[in-house]
């Protein structure tokens, strides 16, 4: 095993690309994303492989679309409004059916916003973003070692489900360092995907990549078979191959209070759960660590057990939603956000907490 | 000072190295075998003249990398001590860089001390290693930094593109070091009633 | 005696009758393209960029393997290819809508980046898919379905002249205008094709090949109107020629 290294989280993001076989980038400057073109331009030459910053994020995208068609790991990277322009190329490519990993190092919308740290893409992420009947899988790491272990897994998964995978990353997880272990690198022949345009390994007849289905039959049997496979990858996370990868709990057993986080508000709720306990407040943290699929039957199954959950996000409320489709009106879900940029203090979470816990 | 976690503020002008000197403690922690976290303030703010950067050094697996009420303000000019003074944690340090910062009324509930970083640099012959004085200084006060071992790794964290200022960071960091261990500053309440009386 | 089969489907080429109009030019182009490519023996070694427009469907024409690109997108999908598959010949086949107003900017780069891809450009001065709308290459005064009074070049500007712009670029190694409206365009035309491929094979550089086409369905004209009206009017705003060789291919 490799000693740790202190590494920033957007440019470990490159380097456990190219350990994961990616020897494809195509991206469009934004912060506060920008280590990552920065350090692949320089990382993939290093491996034979090609960087090239496209005229836009819609060329970009769109230049992924070509590479995964061909065969290739290929990733793409930007930040919250980067990622609006992208949303054209992710609809092809999930209609397509091929599987790339887009990084979005979320900052503060809508509009331009800013460039300070946010959770405010929520809902383009698990819900598509594009047009038309499809998903994304949406991976939420918290910290950078996380960052280096979900980067490869998103290749992994997008080969797998041949899907594209979405790496939602706030700005602070990007710009910060921490130690991390850097995995041993994965192979990856070009030539492994038999449907792949230009592949000599193929299994008879042409390849063809194409989301255009004029008849109403045909286009309905794709959408019913994208709609299979997601319901197959559904199931991998909550009780298959994906589990670890889906959820992650911390002193729920006697909680009586339960907070909801990702990314690094998780972090900053660990801290709160901590200070809550100290006071003798039974509080305890669910962090879903996939957004899509959400870890619904672990929520559900906890409102049995817990009196309320507070949801605390980077946002004005989105991920609350689906926290409220989880526990169904069993039990009340709160919300606590601030958005804009700001990230909230575990002082004024804690007290959020407090007035919960005690009302009066 | 807490013998479990560091919570630090690093915060100077943009181009005195504040960034790096965060990196130089949170690399001398990991080295250390502790727990570390490093989170620059970014973006405009780069652009504005003043830089300011964030580093947890902990025994523990860190939760919540983010700091509200630190235990140290290292503050390489003036409109650091401002911003961040009122944040520190009750017992905690203020250190700061004596060769910008003149010596005021500060609040009487931390450790005061007065680094006189530009100026040691200068001796050195380079103004810009005053972040390595820092360093060194703060080394001297942490319970979680090896100074001898960050001595030896010091030379391999110096960029490549900089690797004829290794030896003069190096000697910047041991004066620090050496400046806090003559003053005894480790008998901080000297210090600050030193200032009292002013 | 025996027989000579002189004409033959390309064998790069499928069975697939065409769905184009009657009189279009999609299928002469797609034709030329078999041809050349046959000639080349590159058609077991392509990889063809469908646009959207009237020619989406374009990959049901041809036996190799083809990406179907999003509106405008086209050289931006190439590049991604190409940078793949370096030892396969790749083109885009796009319209005027979709190269030269919504993927103008894909186009620009690629061409300026020097991508190893040979893009032909359909340029018939009109939408087709959609019905007939104003495209890029409208011609002052044409009427359309949105533009019924006549383009107004004060209200909408003058029709894009992509060959020339293009040319004006330092990478491209082969710009040039073809028209199939007579037996001689056609010969050249095919010429052109076949110089395109090959420059790309030899790795020379990007290729730019534009051919001025007629749309009878969408000019409301019948096929031999239109390539009067194509002759009269079209190719004095959009001249026949080469507008950069820097190897000097069409001199041979």
């Amino acid at each position: 095993m490799a000693d740790k290294v202190l590494m920033k989280g957007n440019e470990v993001i490159g380097e456990a690309a190219v350990l994961a076989g990616c020897r494809y980038y195509f991206g469009y400057p934004i912060t506060p994303q920008s280590e990552i073109p920065a350090y692949l331009s320089r990382r993939l030459p290093e491996v034979e492989g090609v960087f090239l910053q496209a005229e836009s994020e819609v060329a970009a995208i769109n230049m992924v679309y070509g590479a995964a068609s061909a065969g290739a790991r290929v990733m793409t990277s930007s930040s919250s409004p980067g990622v609006s322009l992208k949303q054209e190329g992710l609809s092809y490519i999930a209609g397509a059916e091929l599987p790339c990993v887009v990084v979005n190092v979320v900052r503060g919308g809508p509009g331009l916003g800013n460039i300070s740290p946010a959770q405010s893409d929520y809902w383009q992420a698990t819900r598509g973003g594009g047009h038309g009947d499809y998903r994304t899988l949406v991976l939420a790491p918290n910290s950078v070692q996380e960052i280096a272990d979900m980067t490869i897994a998103a290749f992994e998964l997008a080969d797998r489900f041949r899907n594209p995978v979405l790496l939602l990353v706030d700005g602070i997880l990007g710009q910060m360092m921490e130690p991390v272990q850097l995995p041993a690198p994965l192979s990856y022949d070009l030539n492994q995907k038999p449907w792949a345009l230009g592949n000599p390994n193929r299994k008879g007849g042409r390849n063809l990549c194409s989301t255009i289905f004029l008849d109403v039959e045909q286009l309905e049997e794709h959408n019913w078979h994208l709609y299979q496979k997601y319901q197959v990858v559904t199931d991998e996370f909550a009780k298959g191959a994906y589990q670890h990868l889906a959820v992650e709990t911390h002193a729920v057993d006697d909680a009586e209070i339960i907070l909801v986080g990702y990314g690094i508000i998780s972090r900053i709720l660990k801290t709160v759960v901590e200070k809550a306990r100290k006071r003798g407040i039974k509080a305890g943290l669910v962090r879903p660590k996939t957004l899509w699929p959400f870890p619904s039957q672990v929520l559900a199954d906890l409102a049995a057990r817990t009196k309320q959950f507070l949801v605390v996000e980077m946002s004005c409320g989105q991920m609350v939603e689906d926290v409220k489709l989880a526990v169904n009106g069993r039990k009340p879900v709160f919300f606590f956000g601030r958005t804009g940029g700001t990230v909230p203090s575990d002082f004024e979470i804690l007290n959020e907490v407090d007035k919960l816990v005690r009302p009066d | 000072m807490s013998a479990e976690v560091e919570r630090i503020i690093l915060a100077g002008f943009g181009g005195q190295g504040i960034l790096f000197l965060g990196k130089i403690l949170a690399e001398a922690g990991m080295r250390n075998g502790k727990h570390v976290s490093w989170i620059p303030s970014y973006g405009p703010e780069m652009r504005g003249g003043t830089a300011n950067c964030t580093v947890i050094i902990s025994e523990h697996p860190i939760a919540s990398p983010l700091v509200t009420v630190p235990d140290t303000v290292i503050a390489m000019n003036r409109p650091s001590v401002a911003k961040f003074n009122v944040r520190i944690k009750a017992g905690g340090m203020l250190m700061y860089n004596s060769s910008l910062i003149e010596r005021q009324e500060f609040r009487d509930d931390i450790r005061l001390v007065e680094i006189p970083a530009s100026e040691i640099a200068d001796e050195l012959g380079n103004a810009r290693v005053a972040n390595l004085v820092m360093a060194g200084a703060y080394a001297k006060f942490s319970k979680l930094i090896d100074y001898e071992g960050m001595v030896k790794a010091l030379p391999q964290l110096i960029p490549a593109s900089k690797k004829e200022l290794a030896e003069i960071n190096l000697a910047a960091f041991e004066r620090g070091y050496q400046y806090v261990k003559e003053k005894k500053y480790m008998f901080g309440r000297y210090v600050y009633s030193v200032f009292k009386g002013i | 005696m025996t027989m000579e089969q002189v004409f033959a489907r390309p064998k790069c080429m499928t069975k697939t009758p065409f769905h184009y109009c009657p009189g279009c030019d999609h299928g002469v182009v797609h034709r030329l393209i078999g041809e050349s490519l046959d000639e080349l023996e590159l058609g077991d070694k392509t990889i063809g960029v469908a646009p959207v427009g009237c020619s989406v469907f374009a990959f049901d024409y041809f036996t190799f393997d083809f990406n179907q690109a999003a509106h405008g997108r086209a050289p931006a999908v190439a590049t991604g290819i190409k940078r793949v598959r370096p030892d396969h010949i790749v083109f885009t086949y796009q319209g005027d809508g979709d190269l030269a107003a919504i993927g103008t900017a894909e186009i620009i780069h690629a061409a300026n980046r020097g991508e190893k891809i040979t893009v032909i450009f359909i340029n018939n001065a009109i939408y087709g898919m959609t019905g007939g709308q104003m495209a890029p290459t409208t011609l002052v005064g044409m009427k359309t379905a949105t533009s019924p009074y006549g383009r107004d070049a004060q209200l909408c500007g003058n029709p894009i002249k992509m060959a020339e712009m293009l040319a004006t670029l330092e990478a491209p190694v082969y710009v040039t205008r073809v028209s199939v409206n007579t037996p001689a365009n056609l010969m050249k035309a095919k010429k052109a094709l076949k110089n395109a491929f090959r420059l790309q094979k030899e790795g020379k550089g990007f290729t730019f090949v534009e051919v001025v086409c007629i749309c009878p369905t969408n000019w409301g004209k019948t096929p031999n109107d239109a390539h009067k009206w194509l002759a009269e009017k079209m190719l004095p705003v959009f001249p026949l020629g080469t507008y950069k060789d820097v190897l000097g291919v069409d001199k041979g």
